[in-house]
This record gives structure tokens, C-alpha cells and sequence, in this order.
């Protein structure tokens, strides 16, 4: 509890300093999400306050993008990129791999909250086509096999 | 140290110079996103090991992208008095070979792509010969070998840089320095000439005179429209308004598209150069660049860039000794596909909701913050220094009658060179596909090449000829885009691919205004009909219909070309759309509810890999003899077809 505290301490300072530095809603938005994951309601709240912006202009803005998220997320983030370069070479096969091994469909959190499943458009590896994003880490040339042994790695 | 004369630029460039082309050996990485998703890292690391171990007296550096994806990791060596030679496919086990190689001075052919003998270095016509180790004029004649025959002999059977088809058509000039030079060393791209241009309209050109250079040079916005760059600068100084902004468009969000990417995460000062003689042109201090937060490395490298830019003086106050003054700040997109549309891009870095607003007021009388501002693409803005530095008139000499210059385009999808391109604009598409992109995968058939991105259109075979230009692509039923081309074979359906586009881009739609919100949707619901077997010849024509109001209706392009991939592949693949319709098969064997998985028995081994892998357990038989697969329980996953190494696996 302790240590939950301290974090909502360290946004909040976080907060007000880029708020000082005049920086914009979604920089505050996106540094706020950096450091907890995603944006629980609270945080959106303080944000508008401290912005002086009305919290429906705040909450509209972080539905708008995908990049923000209202729930929690796993410890990891598998990105399947979907862009038209995956597509036509096979990315819903290695998403469908991952649903059946893991049993998360797109936007699913495996229940150790190990693992988050998304579906990103486009990283910009078109021709490694298909790619994959676990945490930072981009993988090229994907299939059903390959991917199998990659999440392995990263359930230690 | 702050450049306040040409003298102090003249001294970067010297020290440039000694880091491109030093008096040692030089090993360099291709660490742009493609390298690096393909091993580079580990590469790198491989190398420096074997520096440290072999104590090597060696530099190791990294660069961008040279547009081969296809090979990478590539790495480079450079050693005075050879001709740079470049390696392909070089993930971290070759690394040993590579430096073994090194150390002999044997050539393995099997890691070798190409060698390049003299290299441009932009300024001053002058090229880097390798061999004399010197740098001399363009026009002056191969200088003397200074290697041995054996060696020579060795070298000789190296092909070419400019041989290799997939570069041999390709002409540089926004992509002039990927690959060539370290994108975190200012010095390296100065040592190319950069930064010379700024020097130059800073000394010598009126505000006026860059516009009208520009103008001449028939420069067209590369974001996809293409209207010319230099009128658009006009309008801006033109408009009444201070203070008036700077802001480039690099969110990238075309799926299967990342030549700006690529181009930021190797060249990032080509874009701050373009950006400042913008600013000074039309009279702004202040310059945004709205890049994707997809792509952390190309924003990791334009803040070092910005950050290197700052230290010497090319940002901030009094640039060079002049009283021009320009900032350049970075605003990260936060995953939305409309903000590539300009007056949703202003609402984004507002802080805004990014959601279009009709056109008029352009940007140019009324943008950022309401004040007149400039938008351009990255591919433009880092056109414009090479503009200036080499004259419109030679600009004008590249491409066809009514485009000038090259255009920049990512191939991708099942060609056999996929990678980053750029050719002379009016090239033909055939060209573009057969000749740099190597053509289709070995044993499959051509179909299509799609092009301009998910708003974009399927062109057939039979338009092959076509010249790539922003009025024959458009007419055909595509558009330019920004330079995304993805080619498909017999075994892409073209319905599920358009559906694939539709719900992308209705996915992306803002939901401002009800064409776009809801065609896109009642158009994805009847595809997918037609997709599961349960469509009606009706339904095409209705298609052709919410097409129309779609386009017609909808306040931005996102809205009016969401339609393109559906309308396109009805104007040239109208059979396939009828064969899921009244045959219900789905030719290309991809939509699932209509096809069935089976082994063709004479091909069949019985080696068992399908039977082990089936996540169903649908697969028997006994080794050695064809295997089966029980309908009942497949579930069409496709596993069993993607690892059976002889093609034993068909659908119907």
C-alpha cells in the first residue's frame, strides 16, 4: 500500500511539473500512462483538475487514441501486427496461435497477468512481414512454430 | 562550438569527413528498425566482441537503412585503399566468418552482396574513390589500382552496388544518406553537405528567391495529394498572421508503409535542414515534427538529432551568424490514423480530440493555434536542401513531364525483394515490380500491387504498364499515397482483402460525420457476407452505391477514399467477388467458411510434422503413408499448410 502511494506521489509531481512546462494533454497523458501502464480513472481526474480542463474533454481525448489504455495490462505486451504487409503473409494465423496457446483473444490479459494480447497496425517492418512486438522486443519473419518458442522465453 | 561562418561549417565537414572515411578500418551496422528487428543488435554486439577479443585496431559504427530489408542485417567494411564491401544477412553466428574473412582478407562469397567502388558525396560533384583512397571530381577517371592482382581478381568477382538489380534503377536523392552515414553524427551529414544548403539561402537567397527555387523545381508534396511544395510555402508567407509555424507530418500510418521511418531513423538532420529553410522562407520561428510514438526509434533518433543540431548552433538563435532564429520541437501521436490528416494533426498537437474540420481555411491561412502554418511531409522537406544545393533545373531534369524528382516507396507483401525504394517518378509499375522488386515469390503467380495504402486501389496485371505518376495511378482507381506498394500473388483473395482495408479504415474513422461512420460499417457487413458464402448479387451494387455517397459525403479524404480497395477490386476482380457469391467458393482458397483443408495423398511423405503440430489432433496416419485430415474436427487454422515442407496441403 505503501509503495502504491509513492507512485501516485511521484505521477502527481510528474503531473504538475509538465503542467508548469506548459507541455500539452496528450504528453501528460502518454508520460502518465508510461509509469503506471494506464490511466485509471483518478489520474484522469487529477490531470483535469490540475489542467483546469473539463474531465469530459480529457476523458474524450484518451478514448480517441488507441495508444491510451482504461485497464490495467499484463507485465507483457505481445503486439501482432496486422498492417497489409502481415496480413497478406499470414499474421491472423500467428495471432490465432497465440489465442489457442495462451486462451487471451486481442485485448486479453492471460489470467497470471503475464501476458497482454493487441493487435497493432503497422509497426513499419513491412518487410520482415510477419512481425511481431513482445515488450520492445520486434521479431521478424514469424510463424505458428517460431512464436511458440519465443513466448516461452519470456514466461521465466 | 556555435557555426557562425563558412568557415566553421567548412571545419565539421573536414571532421565529417575523417569519421566517414577514417584512416582505419571501418565496420558499420544497418541499425535502422528493419536491422534491428532482423538481428542487428546481436550483430553489433557479436562484432565488438570480436574487436575486444582479436584486439582489432577497428572502428565500429552504426548507420540506417540502405532499403534492402530483405538482406538485413547488412554490415559494412570499409578499409582505405578497397572498395567498401557490403554484407548481407549477417545475423550474429556469421560474425565470426565475417571477422575471420576480415583478418585474411578472403572474400566469402556467401555472405558478400556488393561492393561499392566510388561513392557520390554530394557536394561540389565530387565522389570517394576508394581505391586512391582520395576524393576527386565526379568526371575524373578511375585513378590507378593500388592493390595487388590476387586481390583485384578477388574484388572483381564481387558484383557491383549498381549492378544489383534491386538498386541498379533506383535513383537517391530523399533517401541520399540512409545507410551512408551515422544518422547520431551531425558531422557525417554535413560531411555529405549538409547544413550547406542552409548556409546558402541564409547568405544568398531572399525569403522570396527559396520559394521561387522551390517552385521552379516542380517539387509535389510527397503525403500523397501532391500539390506543389512551393506555392504552398507562398500561400503561407503570404497569409496574414504572426507568429506563423513549421509542421511536419510524419505519422506514418498507412499500414504496410515506413518510408518515413526509415528515412528519420537514418537521415533525421535531412529533415531538420528542409524544415529550417522552410521556416526561414516563409518567415517562422518555430517548427513541430508530428511523428508516430510506433516508431520510438525514429523519434530516439530526431531527438538526438534535434538535441546535436541545438549544440552547433543550426537551432536556437541567430543560426550561423544570421538573424534568423528556428526551434524544432517533437509532438508523439498517440495511435490514431485520421491525424495523418492535416486539421486533424493541428487538433492532435493541441491536445485535442484529432478530428478533421472542413476545408476552407487551409492550414496555410489558418493552422496551428489559428495561425498560418506550413505542413508538410518528411519525404519533402528532406528533398529540399539536395534542391537547393544542386538547382532546380537539375531537379527538374529527374521524372516525368508533370511530376519532378523520385519517389520514395516501401515493397512489400509476397515480392521476392521487399525493402525500401526510390525511382524516378514515371517509372512503370512493371518496372517497379518485375525489375527492382525482383517480382513474385518463386513458383506463384502475380495478381496485384496495391498501392497508396489502405485508401488506396488493386491495380491488375493488365496496368502494369502504367506510369507511376500522381494523375495515371489516380485515374486507374489507386493513388500515390505516400508511397506504400504491396504486392499480392494467387493465393491473396481480393474480397478478404478489401475487407481487410474496410475495417481498417473503418476502425480509423473519427465517427465526426455519418457517411464515413456507418458506410464504412454497412459496407464491411456486407463483405463479410460475401466473405461467408451468404451474399447476393445485389449486394454489388449496393456496394457501388454507399461507395458513392461516401465519397461524396464525407468531410475528409479518410471518408471520401475508404471505398478505394472496395471499388477498385470490383472494377478489376469483379469474377472473384461472383464466385463467393453464386458459386460460394472463394478461388484463392482463403476465406474460411468456404474452403476445406485436405492432403494430397501423392505428395504426402507421412513424415508427421502436420500430425504433431495440429492444435486439434485432426491429422492421422502412419508414418511414412499419406496422412488425412478429419473435417469434423479441423478448424482451418492453417498451421498444417505452413509447415509442411511439400506442399502436400491444399484447400478447396
Amino acid at each position: 500500500m505503501e509503495d502504491n502511494n509513492l507512485e501516485i506521489e511521484k505521477i502527481y509531481k510528474i503531473i504538475d511539473d509538465m503542467v508548469d512546462k506548459n507541455e500539452g494533454l496528450i504528453p501528460i497523458l502518454q508520460k502518465s500512462q508510461d509509469e503506471l501502464s494506464y490511466l485509471p480513472v483518478d489520474i484522469l481526474k487529477t490531470i483535469s483538475e490540475r489542467m483546469k480542463l473539463p474531465y469530459h474533454q480529457v476523458f474524450g481525448v484518451v478514448t480517441f487514441y488507441s495508444q491510451f489504455r482504461l485497464k490495467p495490462q499484463g507485465e507483457i505486451i505481445i503486439n501482432s501486427c496486422d498492417g497489409t504487409a502481415c496480413h497478406v503473409r499470414g499474421s491472423k494465423r500467428i495471432r490465432e496461435a497465440i489465442e489457442r496457446e495462451y486462451g487471451i483473444k486481442k485485448g486479453e490479459t492471460t489470467t497470471d497477468g503475464k501476458f497482454t494480447l493487441e493487435i497493432v497496425r503497422c509497426v513499419g517492418c513491412c518487410s520482415l512481414a510477419p512481425v511481431i512486438v513482445v515488450g520492445k522486443d520486434t521479431y521478424g519473419r514469424m510463424d505458428s512454430k517460431k512464436i511458440s518458442k519465443i513466448l516461452k522465453k519470456y514466461k521465466k | 562550438m556555435k557555426i557562425k561562418d563558412y568557415k566553421d561549417l567548412e571545419k565539421l565537414r573536414k571532421e565529417g569527413l575523417s569519421s566517414l572515411y577514417p584512416s582505419k578500418p571501418k565496420i558499420m551496422v544497418g541499425m535502422a528498425s528493419c536491422g534491428l528487428a532482423a538481428g542487428a543488435e546481436e550483430t553489433y554486439k557479436a562484432i565488438s566482441k570480436e574487436i575486444l577479443d582479436k584486439k582489432l585496431d577497428v572502428i565500429l559504427t552504426k548507420t540506417g537503412c540502405l532499403g534492402f530489408c530483405q538482406m538485413e542485417p547488412l554490415v559494412e567494411i570499409l578499409e582505405p585503399g578497397k572498395p567498401k564491401i557490403i554484407y548481407k544477412k549477417l545475423i550474429s553466428n556469421k560474425v565470426k566468418k565475417l571477422i575471420d574473412s576480415f583478418i585474411t582478407g578472403r572474400i566469402e562469397s556467401d555472405i558478400v552482396l556488393a561492393r561499392v567502388d566510388r561513392e557520390e558525396i554530394l557536394i561540389e560533384k565530387s565522389v570517394k574513390n576508394f581505391y586512391s583512397n582520395k576524393i576527386v571530381n565526379e568526371t575524373d577517371e578511375e585513378v590507378n589500382y593500388e592493390i595487388s592482382d590476387k586481390l583485384k581478381n578477388e574484388i572483381n568477382k564481387i558484383p557491383l552496388y549498381e549492378e544489383i538489380p534491386f538498386f541498379k534503377k533506383q535513383t537517391k536523392i530523399a533517401l541520399r544518406n540512409c545507410g551512408y552515414i551515422n544518422p547520431e553524427n551531425i558531422r557525417e551529414y554535413i560531411a555529405r553537405g549538409g547544413y550547406f544548403s542552409l548556409y546558402k539561402v541564409l547568405n544568398e537567397f531572399s525569403q522570396d528567391e527559396v520559394i521561387e527555387e522551390v517552385k521552379k523545381s516542380k517539387l509535389r508534396g510527397r503525403g500523397g495529394a501532391g500539390f506543389p511544395t512551393g506555392l504552398k510555402w507562398e500561400f503561407t508567407r503570404g497569409a496574414r498572421g504572426e507568429p506563423k509555424y513549421i509542421v511536419c507530418n510524419a505519422d506514418e500510418g498507412d499500414p504496410g508503409a515506413f518510408m518515413d521511418r526509415s528515412l528519420i531513423e537514418g537521415d533525421p538532420h535531412s529533415l531538420l535542414e528542409g524544415m529550417l529553410i522552410a521556416g526561414y522562407a516563409i518567415g517562422a520561428n518555430e517548427g513541430y515534427i508530428y511523428c508516430r510514438a510506433e516508431y520510438p526509434l525514429a523519434i530516439k533518433r530526431l531527438n538526438i538529432a534535434i538535441e546535436q543540431a541545438k549544440e552547433v548552433g543550426l537551432t536556437g538563435k541567430n543560426i550561423m551568424g544570421s538573424n534568423f532564429n528556428f526551434d524544432i520541437k517533437i509532438k508523439q501521436g498517440a495511435g490514431a490514423f485520421v491525424c495523418g490528416e492535416e486539421t486533424a494533426l493541428i487538433a492532435s498537437i493541441e491536445g485535442r480530440r484529432g478530428e478533421p474540420r472542413s476545408r476552407p481555411p487551409f492550414p496555410a491561412t489558418a493552422g496551428l493555434w489559428g495561425k498560418p502554418t506550413n505542413i508538410n511531409n518528411v519525404k519533402s522537406y528532406s528533398y529540399v536542401p539536395q534542391i537547393i544545393l544542386k538547382g532546380a533545373r537539375w531537379f527538374n531534369s529527374i521524372g516525368s513531364e508533370k511530376s519532378k524528382g523520385t519517389m520514395v516507396f516501401a515493397l512489400t507483401g509476397k515480392i521476392d525483394s521487399t525493402g525500401l525504394v526510390e525511382v524516378p517518378i514515371g517509372m512503370s509499375l512493371k518496372e517497379l515490380v518485375f525489375d527492382v522488386g525482383g517480382g513474385v515469390l518463386p513458383g506463384k503467380s502475380f495478381k496485384a500491387v496495391q498501392i497508396g495504402g489502405p485508401l488506396g486501389g488493386c491495380l491488375p496485371e493488365e496496368k502494369l504498364n502504367l506510369p507511376i505518376d500522381y494523375e495515371p495511378i489516380t485515374e486507374a482507381g489507386a493513388i500515390m499515397g505516400s508511397g506504400g506498394v504491396i504486392v499480392v500473388d494467387n493465393d491473396t483473395c481480393m474480397v478478404e482483402f478489401a475487407k481487410f482495408f474496410l475495417q481498417f479504415a473503418s476502425d480509423e474513422s473519427c465517427g465526426q460525420c455519418v457517411p464515413c461512420r456507418l458506410g464504412g460499417e454497412r459496407m464491411l457487413e456486407i463483405l463479410t457476407r460475401i466473405t461467408e458464402g451468404k451474399g447476393e448479387l445485389e449486394d454489388l451494387d449496393k456496394l457501388e452505391k454507399l461507395a458513392r455517397v461516401m465519397n461524396q459525403g464525407s468531410l475528409c479524404a479518410l471518408g471520401q477514399l475508404t471505398p478505394n480497395p472496395v471499388l477498385s477490386t470490383l472494377r478489376y476482380f469483379r469474377d472473384e467477388y461472383i464466385a463467393h457469391i453464386i458459386d460460394k467458393r472463394c478461388p484463392a482458397g482463403e476465406c474460411k467458411v468456404l474452403i476445406t483443408y485436405y492432403i494430397d495423398e501423392e505428395k504426402c511423405t507421412g513424415c508427421g510434422l502436420c500430425l504433431r503440430h495440429c492444435p486439434q489432433n485432426a491429422i492421422s496416419g502412419e508414418k511414412k503413408k499419406a496422412h488425412k485430415i478429419d473435417t469434423k474436427y479441423c478448424i482451418k487454422c492453417g498451421v498444417c499448410k505452413d509447415i509442411c515442407k511439400f506442399d502436400a496441403i491444399y484447400t478447396e
